[in-house]
């Protein structure tokens, strides 16, 4: 299972890549396991607002539905268009082409709050 | 015993089974249901019927009904007297089809799955639509669920209504919306079409959508060219209800823009039944598929590469998605469904059409007749099967007189609105005569004429 | 049959299945009636095909199917059992199949007979006052009965905002309850499956509308403290509705309307034996306790000086949930059950579904896990969550029953067990087929040792092999 050092983790099982004042958010390996499958995923657009701890999209399996969770709060400035067509990209690289949306931060204060690999690790085992 | 028609096991299994249980009695098996909460004593039901005795006993209760095995039909208002053909009710009639549980598990259920698709691909060709689903239970709760679809996807708690639709299904969309803060706006209905304008000045920037039907409850054909580019200007989500019956002579609702269409399937296939059960139909664009309610069946492959069917995009129903599913739905209308399957196979292309024409042409019959006896329908306007007639008289009393010449004349319309109670909707299927028809037109005229004369 | 070969793709031009009447009369040309913008441009598109190939494709599509007539259906919460063939017989009779849905009430006595009769006899049968056959499903029933608990409280003046749930619930209760303008609560069942009274007191408060309870709960299991569970929620002001899927359990043994439920809705598809017809038509009546027959949608079926007629003036009824009153050809079959069976039967059917789960039970807790205790009523929940170690989970244990000729159980509900497999054998199986059954049972939880691959790999002799679901779910091919 695999779980990058240098990114920032909820207890949801979202990650996090801080890019300046940039949030890169996608959902962690764990989660893609659990669930199977992915066929579709449900993404905002480019200009919503997110809010921490507050779901953003869904993603979904035959059978199963999750919420995603947003680390942080702040404004969506990308979407990862490949997704839509191309759902398995999450469970072959969740780090990589698997990244869901970037957000602007409008508090990078909140990025404190999550946790880190170790942490996240000793959730899942 | 009595009443012990269904039960497998004898008094010998049972004691064998109690025994392997453990239990002394059956009693032992009840011992988490309070004393207190046990019926003392049996149910207070007549005594057990054998199976012939209950035929004889149904068989009496059907015959005390004006059926249209007796009478000739002319009733209409949502529920028609077509003919099903054999065909359509050996292949219902089937065990393997209608004893057969919902298509879950797909790998043994091929044929239900399968006929759900065919019915899937028919109803999105007759509606013009890319996407049907696997049904509703029937038109009215079709049409709510469209409607709460359409609220769910603008976020908007308007909705605008053509007043010429079936005022039953509007009862259920109004019912249906009790649960929320959402409202109907409707347009007016005196001239029994709708105003394309009046739609137009009611849609505003809460609106929702817009909801027509066509041909409406008063039969006639709405001009849904012009309603159709007043809702797009709006841009705002246009629902349309049509008649399937229609849609070999009528254009479908995608030709007009509709995002969704609905309909009342029962036409297809299925008996009146006293109005149920019945087939509810949506149909949508792709762009809004996983809005829709219900069941939807998918073609896929299995482990050997060989096509197949299944239940498809599941996450949006009740049994997983829960509280949030798309709508509440989980049994719906299958075999009815498999009904309308087999009969537009047996209509098919040709028949479809022709289906259409007879009507159109049976109705335009008895128009003419009554024109030259001076008597005008109730509303100007294109109709195709269906219309409205003020007889001059109360037409609940009408259709009760008429009974005794065999006919079951039309529905009178006074239950709906009262200032149209001298009004009989009248419906002419593929099923009825001229001779039939001539009878009808003799009663209409004889009975003081109408209210809208020549 | 080539699966996935349409009546569409076998339509060729010419063909035709449709013969219709000529009637004596001029034709009318549709394009002289309607606008040209209203006529249909371009074919529709069905099928062209003879009655002859009609009858093969569908004939050879329906023995794809597993169904009631051929085998075992085990499936908790459905209730398969038989469905009698004098109900096909009854509701195909003239006189209710050609019977259009307006017809004068004196007109249509019969009809209305059977829908106030087996309305009275479903009352009877759960202790109510009174009751709508309209709705057309159980969720449908579930969505009138959330809409009158709403003009209930309207009515009281005051609107309330929730509705408790159990965690063990089927999936329709939460959505109907949402449907209905609520916000559902989830309540967490105790350590033995059930309800627990002091544990609800902390869920319960004015804004609290309702309860949905299942008895028997979707463990198989009654609801011991059902009283005090009823009893808390009418002190705060609440009302109790009962999903009555679990009905076949309590049969002439218990009656909601005594244990405290004030709305309570039935499956005739399920309990009364009428047919599931590969998903449907169903029907979900709703039956009341007194104070609240007002919010009863219309048209409401009474009988008044020996006549029975349809009422559209009732009280403050919540209004129209139907376009017409149900799906009346259901109610025949149900009614004609119901006075075959009379109420010894009825109570025999409660007998037998408790004695065959509990022998299935027992043949099988040593090979499978079940949770929630060693009795059970007409159904219960056991877990292959033990099979994990093995990589075998109970999608694969279901696909591999289908190798014996069986339906398998419900799978993966109530989500609170893990792995589940919810078991119902109904009262219309023999002890032979149960035995049946327990073996395969057996011979999977054998074969998960020595063969998991054949368990893993199954179905092996269906008429497909495991179907690709994501697949399906990726390339949305939904129609023709």
């Amino acid at each position: 299972m695999q779980v990058p050092e240098e990114l920032h983790y909820t207890k949801d099982h979202e990650w996090l890549r801080v890019e300046g004042d940039t949030a890169v958010v996608g959902i962690t390996d764990y989660a893609q396991s659990q669930l199977g499958d992915i066929v579709y995923v449900e993404l905002p657009q480019v200009g919503d607002e997110v809010a921490a701890s507050k779901p953003f999209g869904t993603v979904e399996a035959v059978k199963a539905v999750s919420d995603i969770i947003s680390p942080v709060s702040g404004e969506v400035t990308e979407v990862n268009d490949d997704i839509a067509a191309a759902p398995e990209k999450i469970k072959e690289s969740p780090y990589g082409d698997g990244w869901l949306i970037k957000i602007k931060m409008s508090d990078a204060g909140e990025v404190d709050a999550l946790l880190k690999a170790a942490d996240y690790k000793g959730i899942i085992a | 015993m009595s009443g012990a028609c269904y039960f497998p096991n004898t008094a010998a299994d049972r004691k064998a089974m109690l025994e392997a249980i453990g239990a002394y009695r059956f009693e032992d098996l009840l011992e988490d249901i309070p004393e207190v909460l046990r019926i003392k004593g049996g149910l207070d039901l007549k005594p057990a019927l054998s199976e012939y005795e209950a035929r004889k006993l149904l068989g009496r209760l059907a015959g005390l009904n004006a059926s249209a095995e007796a009478y000739a039909c002319f009733m209409g208002a949502g529920s028609y007297d077509h003919y099903v053909p054999s065909i359509v009710s050996e292949i219902a009639s089937r065990p393997e089809f209608y004893t057969a549980y919902t298509p879950y598990q797909a790998e043994i259920s091929q044929g239900t799955l399968q006929s759900i698709y065919e019915f899937q691909s028919m109803m999105a060709r007759l509606t013009g639509m890319e996407i049907s689903n696997a049904s509703l239970y029937d038109g009215a709760t079709a049409m709510a669920e469209a409607v709460l679809m359409a609220l769910g996807m603008s976020r908007k708690s308007k909705v605008v209504a053509s007043g010429c639709m079936n005022p039953m299904r509007l009862g259920v969309i109004n019912t249906y919306l009790e649960g929320g803060t959402a409202e109907v706006v409707m347009t007016g209905r005196e001239e029994g079409v709708t105003r394309p304008e009046d739609i137009a000045s009611l849609v505003d920037e809460d609106t929702g959508c817009v909801i027509v039907e066509s041909p409406n409850f008063f039969g006639l054909a709405e001009d849904l060219e012009a309603i159709g580019a007043a809702v797009k200007d709006k841009n705002v989500l246009f629902i349309v209800s049509v008649d399937p019956t229609s849609l070999g002579i009528l254009a479908p609702p995608s030709a007009f823009g509709a995002d969704i269409a609905v309909g009342e399937g029962q036409s297809l296939g299925n008996p009146m039944n006293y109005g149920g059960p019945n087939l509810g139909f949506i149909a949508t664009t792709r762009k809004h598929m996983r809005k829709l309610p219900g069941r939807i069946v998918g073609k896929t492959v299995d482990a050997d590469g060989n096509p197949c069917f299944c239940l498809t995009l599941q996450t949006r129903e009740q049994h997983i998605r829960r509280e949030r599913a798309t709508s509440n739905i989980c049994t719906n209308q299958a075999l009815n469904a498999l009904s309308a399957t087999v009969y537009l196979s047996w209509l098919g292309e040709q028949g479809l059409r022709e289906l259409g024409e007879t009507c159109l042409s049976l109705a335009a019959y008895a128009a003419r007749e009554l024109k030259a006896l001076g008597i005008m329908p109730r509303f100007a306007g294109p109709f195709f099967k269906e219309f409205a007639v003020d007889l001059g008289v109360d037409a609940e009393t009408f259709v009760e007189d008429a009974l005794e010449h065999g006919i079951l004349a039309g529905v009178p319309l006074g239950r709906f609105y009262p200032d149209l109670k001298n009004c009989l909707l009248v419906a002419f299927t593929e099923k009825r005569t001229r001779a039939e028809i001539d009878i009808l037109v003799s009663l209409i005229a004889g009975a003081g004429g109408g209210g809208a004369k020549a | 049959m080539n699966i996935g070969t349409t009546m569409l793709d076998k339509s060729e031009r010419g063909k035709r299945a449709f013969t219709l009447p000529r009637p004596d009369v001029e034709k009318v040309d549709p394009a002289s009636v309607f606008a040209s913008g209203l006529i249909r441009e371009g074919p529709v598109g069905l099928p062209e095909v003879s009655e002859p190939e009609i009858a093969r494709h569908f004939v050879n599509l329906s023995v794809l199917n597993h169904h009631v007539d051929r085998d075992f259906y085990p499936l908790g919460s459905c209730t398969m059992k038989y469905n009698p063939k004098v109900g096909g017989h009854v509701s195909a009779l003239p006189g209710f199949s050609g019977l259009h849905p307006m017809v004068p009430d004196s007109a249509a006595q019969g009809a209305l007979a059977v829908m106030y009769e087996v309305g009275r006899a479903l009352c009877e049968i759960t202790g109510m006052d009174d009751i709508t056959v309209a709705p057309a499903a159980g969720a449908h029933g579930e969505l009138t009965g959330m809409l009158m608990v709403r003009a209930y409280h309207a009515a009281q003046g005051k609107q309330r905002k929730k509705v408790l749930i159990p965690d063990s619930a089927h999936g329709t209760n939460p959505a109907s309850v949402a449907v209905a303008g609520y916000e559902s609560v989830e309540v967490p069942s105790g350590p033995d499956g059930r309800i627990e009274p002091g544990a609800l007191k902390e869920f319960l408060g004015d804004d609290v509308a309702a309860i949905m309870i299942t008895n028997p709960n979707t463990l198989g299991l009654f609801e011991t403290h059902i009283r005090e569970v009823t009893d808390l929620v009418h002190e705060s002001g609440g009302l109790v509705y009962m999903d009555g899927a679990n009905m076949n359990a309590l049969l002439g043994i218990s009656r909601p309307g005594d244990f405290g439920v004030d709305i309570v809705h039935l499956n005739l598809h399920k309990t009364f034996s009428t047919p599931h017809g590969g998903g449907g038509p169903g029907s979900g009546p709703v039956a009341v306790k007194r104070h609240l027959i007002p919010f009863l949608p219309v048209p409401y079926i009474c009988k008044q000086d020996g006549a029975y007629r349809r009422s559209w003036e009732h009280g403050k009824s919540i209004g129209r949930i139907h376009t017409f009153y149900g799906n009346f050809a259901v109610m025949v079959r149900a009614y004609c059950y119901i006075i075959m069976m009379g109420p010894d039967g009825i109570r025999r059917v409660a007998e037998d579904s408790l004695i065959n789960a509990n022998y299935l039970l027992a043949r099988v807790k040593d090979r499978l896990d079940v949770p929630y205790g060693e009795k059970c009523k007409h159904e219960f929940v056991a877990s292959g969550k033990k099979f994990l170690a093995r990589g075998v989970r109970t999608n694969d244990i279901a696909k591999r029953l289908m190798d014996y000729g069986f339906h398998p159980p419900t799978v993966y509900f109530p989500l609170i067990v893990e792995e589940a497999l919810m078991i119902e054998p109904t009262e219309t199986e023999s002890r032979a087929t149960l035995d049946s059954f327990a073996e395969a049972l057996i011979k999977i939880s054998e074969e998960i040792e020595s063969d998991p691959e054949l368990v893993k790999g199954a179905p092996h002799n269906t008429p497909v092999r495991r179907v690709d679901e994501a697949g399906a779910a990726r390339s949305l091919d939904v129609a023709q």
